[in-house]
């Protein structure tokens, strides 16, 4: 793994604030219905895949994650500005328009959705990990999911096959501590998630998911044993997400003061801490950075606001492959 | 009378079956604790316990599966899908098992299970949480598939599923939870199978159901301004389909069109359009006219959802056909 020195820190702090604003952002508008349908956000979890990204070889290692996911493709290099677009529904979106806030792709970048059905994306993860290891690529695949993901049949399938098959595949448990409204320890009678790698034999353990030093340390770790060839591991990611499931979730499942206590080991402020700490920046230089950020957000609100709207015949032109494929017609 | 939201009518079915009938207990996604990812089981934990108010980990195929086995050692679920975009997940359960449970074992086992939760479009949710599977449930022998339009039948025909031996899919929508409407005071029990006349006419039949029925409404008023008369049928239950009342209405109209929101190929509409060809020909004045949502998956984007829906100007395009106007 490559060293974590004062620029890591100074990447980390940057784009994790970039990740929170942006997110806050779209909360904003979302409220101003510019953007609509349902928005799941990302603040306090942000340290996963800061960590994550560390590790990774973003030459040809690949992320497939739930629909928690504007702020992944990001971080592995996808123009915010698209992402924001997509957000807005409009032609210069990442899928043009069609996927909005649960959809988010960039086969360029290695950032393969953007996954609106609970576990659907868990053989998938798998799957691309079976394609890189029959075309010998190398590469390594992030399998991401949540807390409530787990318990689905999805999972357990796709963690057999991929040990059996010694897939080059990394799957990750973001423990965020609730499925909607619904606690980890009301949804089986272990709560130790990570433990589900045991029944496979598969590599597995809990890691510290505010912490992006502890995650980059177990995923490299992972990817290591992955590319060597000895298949999956299975980590879980203590984390915690602050805002609600989705726009409309008024939280009765938790109490603020839950939420205060995860916010003093919040992972931008730990980051923030060691850079002061450690001299690697003043408060000052920080400064500069929290309004590049607070620059860069804007603009991602006005490039997508200003631009246009997907054509009509998008919508036909993405189904199918073929280009002349004879499309019911359902108007007059 | 009263006057209830479309939530409170699903769960005052549900309660004033429950408190009935020992065996019928409520199970799926957020049911409990949080009272329904729409509120459709508010109190419902408080009143019955968490032995009959069921929250179960995200596992549809297990969950469908537990319910439908429980039938076989004398339960009678309610299982509730956060919507029916995630029954695909569980599809198998109902289909392999549930339909066809009573039929295998040469009628000793009956299964009797209602599977709710909101189906179609609500929005800009995008490809995977905006479909109608209705046409595929329907499609099932074994099922039978009952979709609301308002809070007066939902409660009587949810009641009826729940009282009913064979297995029944009920779908609802999120953009209904919150329709108002008169249901009485007392109980009442609407038939499975039978379709209701929501609007009397004379020029030409619109049949439709569920929420989208709604576009159909709105249709009537425009045309009866300009002089068109509507008769709107609503279906209420798609399997079995009350095909007898949709003939004697096209008897009377001698025009048909259909309103459904679901991708166009292989849906409702084209079975009804079968058999009113077959059963009513001579009575036609003109081709039978379906509207459906666009032949794709949904689109996120708000001016392409537009297009992809049907809406009450489509209806009105549709009706004007059919009297070559
Ligand atoms: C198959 C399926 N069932 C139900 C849902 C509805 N749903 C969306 S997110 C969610 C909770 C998932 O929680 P978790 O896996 O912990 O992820 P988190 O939201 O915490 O990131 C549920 C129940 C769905 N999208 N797909
Ligand atoms: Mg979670």
């Amino acid at each position: 793994m490559q060293k974590i020195t004062k620029e890591t820190y100074l990447k980390w702090y940057e784009d994790m604030l970039f990740w929170r604003k942006f997110e806050d952002k779209l909360a904003a508008v979302y409220i101003q219905q510019k953007v609509r349908g349902f928005l799941h956000l990302y603040n306090g979890q942000e340290a996963v895949l800061a960590g994550a990204l560390h590790a990774m070889d973003l030459s040809k290692d690949k992320m497939i994650t739930a629909y928690r996911n504007h702020v992944q493709p990001i971080g592995m290099g996808v123009d915010p500005k698209r992402v924001m677009a997509e957000l807005y529904g409009k032609g210069t979106g990442t899928s043009q328009g069609l996927g909005g806030s649960m959809h988010i792709f960039s086969k360029e970048k290695g950032f393969y959705g953007g996954h609106g059905i609970v576990g659907g994306q868990i053989p998938l993860g798998a799957g691309m990990a079976f394609g890189d290891k029959y075309h010998e690529t190398g590469a390594v695949t992030l399998c991401y999911m949540g807390d409530g993901a787990v318990r689905q049949g999805s999972l357990h399938e796709t963690f057999n096959m991929a040990m059996n098959w010694k897939l080059p595949v990394v799957f990750i448990c973001e423990n965020n501590g609730y499925a909607m409204g619904t606690s980890v320890e009301r949804t089986a009678n272990h709560t130790d998630i990570w433990k589900l790698g045991l029944g496979y034999e598969m590599p597995c353990g809990p890691v510290d998911g505010m912490n992006p030093v502890k995650v980059a340390e177990a995923m490299h770790e992972a990817m290591e044993r992955a590319r060597r060839g000895d298949g999956p591991t299975f980590l879980e990611m203590k984390t915690y997400r602050y805002r609600g499931h989705s726009m409309s979730d008024a939280q009765h499942y938790r109490t603020k003061e839950e939420v205060e206590e995860y916010k003093k080991i919040d992972p931008i402020t730990q980051v923030k801490d060691v850079i002061l700490e450690k001299k690697y920046a003043t408060e000052d230089d920080l400064a500069v950075i929290d309004k590049r950020v607070k620059d860069m957000v804007k603009e991602c609100e006005k490039f997508a606001e200003e631009s246009p709207w997907p054509e009509k015949n998008v919508m036909y032109d993405a189904v199918y492959e073929q280009e002349d494929y004879p499309f019911l017609q359902h108007k007059l | 009378m009263k006057t209830i939201q479309f939530r409170e009518a699903v769960c005052e079915a549900m309660s004033e079956e429950m408190r009935k009938d020992e065996r019928i207990y409520l199970m799926g996604e957020e049911v409990a604790e949080y009272n329904g990812a729409y509120k459709a089981s508010k109190g419902m934990l408080d009143e019955f316990g968490p032995k009959r108010v069921i929250d179960t980990p995200i596992a549809e195929l297990g969950f469908a599966g537990i319910a439908v086995g429980s039938t076989m050692t004398g339960n009678r679920p309610i299982v509730e899908f956060m919507t029916f975009n995630f029954s695909l997940v569980g599809i198998d359960q109902i289909i392999n098992n549930a339909a066809k449970i009573r039929q295998m074992s040469g009628g000793q086992f009956k299964c009797p299970i209602v599977f709710r939760g909101p189906t179609a479009s609500a929005g800009q949710l995008a490809a995977t949480h905006s479909q109608a599977f209705e046409s595929w449930y329907a499609n099932c022998p074994g099922l039978k598939v009952i979709v609301p339009s308002n809070p007066y039948d939902a409660k009587g025909l949810l009641k009826a599923a729940i009282r009913d031996d064979d297995p029944v899919i009920f779908m609802e929508s999120e953009q209904m939870y919150g329709d108002k409407g008169e249901v009485p005071e007392g109980e009442y029990v609407l038939p499975i199978g039978v379709a209701d006349i929501k609007r009397e006419g004379t020029d030409v039949t619109i049949v439709s159901f569920g929420k989208i029925i709604k576009e159909a409404y709105k249709a009537a008023d425009d045309l009866e301004k300009e002089g068109i008369s509507c008769e709107i049928i609503d279906l209420r239950t798609v399997r079995p389909l009350d095909i007898n009342a949709i003939l004697e209405s096209v008897k009377k109209t001698n025009r048909l069109v259909i309103l459904e929101e679901a991708w166009p190929f292989g849906n409702v509409s084209t079975e009804i359009t079968y058999q009113v060809q077959e059963k009513a020909f001579d009575y036609l004045d003109a081709p039978i006219q379906k509207i459906n949502t666009a032949d794709t998956p949904a689109p996120y984007s708000p001016v392409l959802l537009e297009e992809w829906l049907p809406n009450s100007n489509d209806v009105v395009k549709a009706v004007k056909k059919v009297l070559y106007q």
